[in-house]
Order: C-alpha cells, then structure tokens, then sequence
C-alpha cells in the first residue's frame, strides 16, 4: 500500500489507448501499465518511487491526471489549463 | 577483495613468478596425497584462510611423503583459524632457503601514488623492519600513468646494497610484481617471504593480493580465470548472514546504493552514507559512547524500495533498538526519496517512525519536501545548521 503517493486518472484517460502509451512511456519508475482490454493500470507497488517530476500531469490534457501527496498538507500537483 | 593465497600464486604465476613446484591446492585429503606423489619430495601444506596467524594455530604442516601428506591435509581440513573454515590446503614442495627477502607493492595514502617496498629482511612484519632496521628498507613511489620500468625496480634493489646475479634475478620480480598491480587494479601485491634458495634461485613462498573491490567488474575475465567468483565480497573474515542480506538489498536495483553493511554488535542501527561523511558519522556515535550495531552505505539516489529493504534488514537485525540516518550534505541523493523508504522500511517493520528512528539528519537536495514527510510522522530531524558531530551526540542521547 502506498504510504506518501497517490496517482489518479481520469476514467476517459484511463480508456484512450494513445494516452495510455505516453503515460507509459514518460514516467520514469514505472507507475502505469497496460490492464486488461489494454485500459490503464495503476501499478501500486511502485506508487512510492513517484520522483513528482510531473512529466505524467503533462502527457495528459489538464486536470486529467493527479499526482496527491499523502503526506504533510495533502498537496495535489496537477496541470493547469 | 582479498585473495587466498593460492589465488595470489595463480596470479603470480600467470605473470612468470616463480613459484615452489606443485603449487595446487588441494580439497580433500586423497587429493593433497596426489600433489605430494607428483612433486615426489618433502612437501608444505597450508591452510587456505584469509586471516593470519596459521602457522601457530597449526594451519601450516610439513610431510615427508604422500600418505603423510594426507594425514596432514585432514588435520589441517577439519582446522578453524580464528573463525575461518579453510577453502583447501595448499600443497607445495618444501625449498632449502638460503635467505628471506620482503616485496610489497601498495598504495602510498601520503603521496598518493604506488609504493614499492623492499626489504632484505623478509618473513616478518614489514613495519617492524621499518621501524627498527630502517638501513635494511627501500621504497619508491611510481607513476600510475608511465610503465614501471626495470631500471626502477634495480635502482630501488640496489639501494640496500644488493648486487650481481641476486640483483639481477629481483629486478626482474620486482619490475613484474609492479606490472601485477597495476594491470589488475590491485591495493596490495605482496610477496613475503621472497626466498634465495641454495642455488641461488628466487621463489615466491608466500603471496596477499587485495583488489580495489570496484575492480571487480573490469576484472571479470581474471576473477574467473582465477576461479573466484566476481560476486564474492571478501573481508578479513567470511561475510556474516546480515552482510549477505545486505548485498542482497543491494542488488536489488540499479539505482544508488543501499545495503553495503557491515555487520556489529551494537544496538544503534546506521543508515549513514556520503563517502567519508559515514566514517566521519560512525566515529563520532562510538565517540559519544554509543554503540553501532552496523556500519552502513546509503547514498547515490537510491529507490525507495532500496532504502525501505535496508531500513528493515537493519531493524530486523538482533539487539537493535533505534536507527539513526545521517549523512554529510549530499547534492546527488534525494532527501524526501530516503526519507520515505526508511520510514516505509519503519512502518512495514510494525514500529512508530517517530519512536524507532532516533535522528534524521540529511540535509540536500529535496530537503523541504523530506522535512514535510518526516514532520507529518513526527520523526526528529535536523538540517545543515546542526553539524554530523551533534546529530550523532543527539542520537547516542536518544538510547539512554
Ligand atoms: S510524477 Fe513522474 S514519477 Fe510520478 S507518476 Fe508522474 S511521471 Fe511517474
């Protein structure tokens, strides 16, 4: 279970299968996956490696991916329009 | 990485050093036997352990023929010398030696450059012929970008007074001995005794090499021409469960190191790093009176799952009650990223971060973000402000 990092998707980003792709391909540990039916996964395990370098809030239209700190003041980084 | 002597030899050997005939190691004792029926003379045996002190402890045999050989090989076999089990015991023919010399190769700390050392008065500890015959020492300083060259090694024989054929021959030993150490990334090429036979011949009786331990990759081919697996991380005494858990933790990833321990009986767990910043921090634990129950490696950006695996290993270890994780100022090692593998490391081992981590002190890059985590778990930390001598005093004061 993560204990610091929580990484939400938006459900119409989660099913696009090119965003899917890009959000693979750019986080640097590993955080998404291909589910069944080729939808996104969360892959939990390495949710903690997250460096917050943001690169996944920027592969996705705005506000469609969150990185949420689970720690201190809760902080929620996400892309502004 | 230390070298058995048999593996020394071997090296040596490779290289055209003279060797005493035979010169194989043995595993059981039918095998020693065969040695001994092929050099057909009196022979040596010597237990293979990388500690000294063999001879005393009967480690060191001598045997007339090839069944004595064998009786001697198991009595040696079954031998534990000062905690070390023997890999095998090395069967050599026994040498008339007319007399001992002493050739080292080592790193100069001072100048910064190899040392060749030579001495007339071999067998012995070479520090104590330092010390008290000094006129019976000679060493030099060489580069480690030009070849060592015979003249070097002849001038340096020479300067005790060494002359003829003799100096003729350990020219020749001494100019090879340098090219050992420096083709293999060697700390220590060692010959002690070199021996003058009778015959006016030169042998290596006995030989240490130690690798620079991050040789080992470039080195492959020669580890395992040797027959050493480059894997194998050698101390002076065999590595204890903990440390090959560690490695273990080590290995794990790419990414930074964490899990390069070494194994104490204390009850303070370290989580230290930053080059000498974690000799600097494990000396001034035991300076405050505290007790370190390992001395750890952690730095180079390790990922949370490294850091969170050591914090467990160390917490799991025996008699240990708090950790402290400390390190000098670091640029290149992630703050928040080890703060949250310790403090996972913490939880997943059942305990509160804020009772079980006794002082957080990493002060770099992503400190404010770490500061956050640490103070959301109520951990004790502090940044560069307080220096690692008073961080270590605060976590020795917290196991009182
Ligand atoms: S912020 Fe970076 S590391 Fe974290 S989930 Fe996004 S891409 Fe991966």
């Amino acid at each position: 279970m993560a204990l610091f990092i929580n990484v939400e998707v938006d459900a119409a980003v989660a099913r696009d299968g090119e965003l899917v792709k890009k959000l693979i391909e750019v986080c640097p540990v590993n955080i998404f996956a291909t589910g069944s039916g080729g939808a996104l996964q969360i892959v939990e395990p390495n949710l903690d490696e997250c460096t917050l370098c943001e690169l996944c809030l920027n592969a996705a239209p705005p506000g469609t991916v969150r990185v949420v700190k689970l720690y201190g003041d809760k902080e929620v980084l996400t892309r502004k329009a | 990485m230390r070298f058995y002597e048999y593996e020394s030899k071997r090296l040596f050997g490779k290289y055209g050093i003279p060797l005493p005939t035979g010169s194989k190691v043995a595993r059981t004792p039918a095998e020693a036997g065969a040695i001994a029926t092929e050099i057909a003379g009196p022979v040596v045996l010597k237990s293979q352990v990388l500690t000294g002190g063999r001879m005393k402890a009967g480690g060191v045999l001598f045997a007339e023929t090839a069944a004595e050989a064998a009786r001697a090989a198991e009595k040696i076999l079954a031998l534990t010398i000062n905690g070390h089990k023997p890999r095998g015991v090395l069967v050599e023919a026994r040498a008339p030696i007319a007399q001992e010399y002493y050739l080292g190769v080592t790193w100069d700390g001072v100048n910064r450059l190899p040392v060749m050392i030579f001495s007339d008065m071999g067998g012995i500890d070479v520090e104590e012929v330092a010390e008290k015959h000094p006129e019976h020492i000679a060493k030099r300083n060489f580069s480690t970008l030009f070849p060592f060259s015979d003249f070097m090694a002849k001038e340096l024989i020479a300067s005790i007074g060494i002359s003829g054929s003799d100096l003729n021959r350990l020219t020749q030993i001494a100019a090879t001995l340098a090219r050992v150490f420096r083709d293999h990334g060697l700390t220590l090429a060692e010959i002690n005794p070199l021996v003058r036979l009778h015959d006016g011949r030169f042998l290596c009786l006995d030989g240490h090499v130690d690798m620079e331990d991050d040789a080992r990759d470039t080195q492959k081919g020669l580890l395992r021409e040797l027959g050493i697996d480059p894997a194998e991380k050698r101390q002076a005494r065999p590595p204890s469960q903990f440390e090959i858990d560690g490695a273990a933790v080590d290995a794990v990833d790419h990414r930074g190191v964490a899990g390069n321990v070494v194994e104490f009986d204390g009850d303070l767990g370290l989580v230290i790093g930053a080059g000498g910043g974690s000799l600097t921090l494990f000396d001034a634990i035991r300076k405050h009176g505290g007790r370190p129950a390992n001395y750890c490696e952690i730095g180079g950006n390790p990922s949370v799952t490294k850091a969170c695996a050591l914090t467990k290993l160390i917490l799991a270890k025996r008699g240990v009650k708090k950790i402290a994780v400390m390190m000098n100022v670091v640029s290149n090692t992630r703050v928040d990223i080890v703060a949250r593998g310790v403090i996972k490391g913490v939880v997943e081992s059942g305990f509160d971060p804020a009772e079980k981590i006794a002082i957080f002190r990493i002060p770099g890059s992503w400190e404010t973000e770490g500061f956050k985590i640490l103070r959301h778990y109520g951990v004790e930390y502090c940044d560069r402000s307080v220096s690692m001598y008073e961080a270590a005093g605060r976590a020795v004061a917290k196991m009182k």
